[in-house]
């Protein structure tokens, strides 16, 4: 797996599912639709300055509230890269990993709005290329980990057939 | 040597089939799955993109419409026809359109069982902890995992062990000790870990009030829950599974509910709680009773014992959904359903569409809403701009009748 490079949008503590993508948007299998309304309640501007490869940034438990893997699809389906948290709400971690979406528990990150960052999946860090900084990477569990080299968990049990 | 264990770390170990600790990595056995039509639609899909054909076992597997339901525009009209095909094309256990919510559908028809390792695409599965199981909120993808293999994997989570001691006054109910344990906790005090419920407040609680306590873990970041089996009391044979004596807990809280009084989460986040005092007075125009977190008999009940033989304010609407059609039958039976229709509230189809602001009560720009949900994130109730308010169904009603919030003690008296 390649590094990952982009410019960073932050966001703060506790972003909770409501605000990646309201319920009321959620009951469809049309992704675009998902993508049309991310993170809106949160950042009206975000989806139409989102471009693809660029990095989501948050504070601790990211991801919280309900079980809707249409909160990291929509995230997905918006063009990110990858999200760098502080700390992730559990169900949303396994979600992502799950569809492909690459997450990073990165505990001391401290980038902001703006910044561009790198991140080495496999090599567990975060680079601020903005300030120089770098910040340790929590390590996955090696079945995640399979998951998402796999390209998430379709494509590991296509392959695989059972756990 | 053997080292003792939590309730989670035995449950997960009879289901790994080796003896498991906190922080390992297990593939384990599931006993049952449910997917609502939230979550169903995307696991079907993953499930055909797996190569799936059937489910492991069609008799551990429950779907049910309870999000957006009766469909409220023809897209969701068209997700409950993929899920209610899948269901009877494969014979899982169905529950369509006005059944019930989920959680209590699952209790209520033993598809869940003290003992079981039980995964649910939605995040208050932790819920059935109140059953002595071991119960995770998963999402979609997992969820289709599982249907193909009958398999999960997990992390052993550490275990948070919370002592409920002392008794509850009148007025004040199991959703009062949640609310206040979420203030204390804070929303990810519980993160990956299960939470085990112990203490005299809790031995003498109803199912229904364990529900309420073990639903909310949800809101602490908690991976599952479970409430002391001691005093529980079911409709069929069953063993309990306890801790052992020197079971290992990441943290141990010792909650008093002598002095508690009725508790309120102000927006935005479940964990934002205040007493009713320092909220007390603040106008409302919609007053919700419902949700898989406080829409059981006894909460129609506290909400009667407050309302009967009173009016709710002229400027409010009371809106309740039973949390399944038995508990719709059973309030119709007793006559709460009178007493409650009485006061001016109306009852709607038994599901979740309020607490998740798809339909049958969005409130309006600025309105304030006391609800007996379990999240009032911005936007949860479908609009950002209006403001929620958690508590206890007998605070949703004296708020009703008040038109502000207000104690039930003070309606009461």
């Amino acid at each position: 797996m390649s590094d990952l490079i982009g410019k960073v949008h932050a966001y703060g503590d506790d972003i909770d599912t409501d605000r990646i993508i309201p319920g009321k948007y959620t009951k469809t299998l049309d992704f675009s639709q998902l993508a049309a309304h991310v993170l809106e309640d949160l950042d009206p501007d975000f989806k139409t300055t989102v471009q693809a490869g660029d990095i989501l940034a948050a504070g601790e438990n990211f991801g919280c509230g309900s079980s809707r893997e249409q909160a990291p699809v929509a995230i997905q389906a918006a063009g990110v890269s990858v999200v760098i948290a502080r700390s992730f709400a559990r169900i949303f971690y396994r979600n992502a990993i799950n569809i492909g979406l690459p997450v990073v528990e990165a505990p001391t990150h401290t980038l902001q709005m703006g910044h561009q960052a790198r991140v080495d999946l496999l090599g567990g860090v975060v680079e601020n290329l903005t300030t120089g900084e770098t910040y340790p990477a929590t390590r996955m569990p090696d079945v995640m980990l399979d998951i998402l080299k796999a390209g998430g968990l379709v494509a590991y049990l296509r392959e695989k057939g059972d756990f | 040597m053997t080292i003792g264990q939590t309730v989670a770390e035995k449950i997960i170990s009879a289901h790994a089939g080796r003896a498991v600790y906190a922080g390992e990595v297990a593939i384990v056995r599931v006993d049952g799955v449910m997917a609502t039509d939230a979550t169903a639609p995307l696991a079907l899909k993953a499930f055909n993109e797996m190569g799936g054909v059937k489910p492991w076992d069609a008799s551990r597997v429950s779907m049910i419409l309870d999000h957006a339901s009766p469909a409220p525009n023809e897209r969701v009209g068209s997700l409950h026809k993929l899920i209610r095909d899948f269901a009877f094309e494969h014979s899982c256990h169905f529950y369509d359109v006005g059944a019930g919510i989920c959680h209590q559908l699952m209790v209520e028809n033993a598809h869940v069982k003290p003992g079981d390792l039980f995964l649910g695409a939605d995040s208050h599965t932790p819920t059935y902890g109140a059953l002595n199981a071991l119960a995770m909120g998963v999402g979609s993808t997992d969820l289709a995992a599982t249907l193909l293999t009958g398999k999960t994997w997990l992390k052993v989570p550490r275990t948070l062990k919370i002592i409920l001691t002392g008794r509850l006054n009148p007025g004040v109910s199991a959703k009062d000790i949640i609310l206040a344990l979420c203030g204390l906790i804070g929303s990810d005090g519980a993160r990956y870990m299960s939470v085990e419920f112990t203490g005299e407040a809790v031995k003498i609680m109803t199912l229904a009030s364990r529900m309420v306590l073990a639903n909310m873990v949800a809101e602490m970041g908690g991976k599952c829950a479970s409430v002391d089996p001691d005093g529980l009391v079911l409709p069929y044979d069953w063993t309990p599974t306890t801790p052992d004596y020197d079971a290992e807990y990441a943290r141990v809280v010792t909650f008093d509910c002598d002095s508690l009084t009725p508790m309120v989460a102000i927006p935005h986040a479940p964990d934002s709680v205040k007493p009713i005092s320092d909220v007390a007075g603040i106008p409302v125009h919609q007053a919700f009773i419902g949700s898989c977190t406080n829409a059981r008999l006894e909460d129609l009940h506290a909400a009667a014992d407050v309302l009967r033989g009173r009016h709710i304010a002229a400027g409010v609407r009371l809106l309740i959904a039973p949390a399944s059609n038995a508990v719709f039958k059973a309030a119709l039976r007793d006559g709460t359903l009178e007493t409650l229709t009485d006061a001016g509230a109306v009852f709607i189809t038994s599901g979740c569409g309020p607490c998740v602001g798809t339909h049958l009560g969005v409130p309006g720009d600025g309105e304030t809403v006391i609800s007996s949900t379990n999240r009032n994130f911005r936007g949860r109730m479908g609009n950002p701009n209006a403001l929620v308010y958690l508590s206890s169904p007998a605070v949703v009603a004296a708020s009703a009748v008040m038109g502000v919030i207000t104690d039930p003690l003070k309606v009461m008296a």
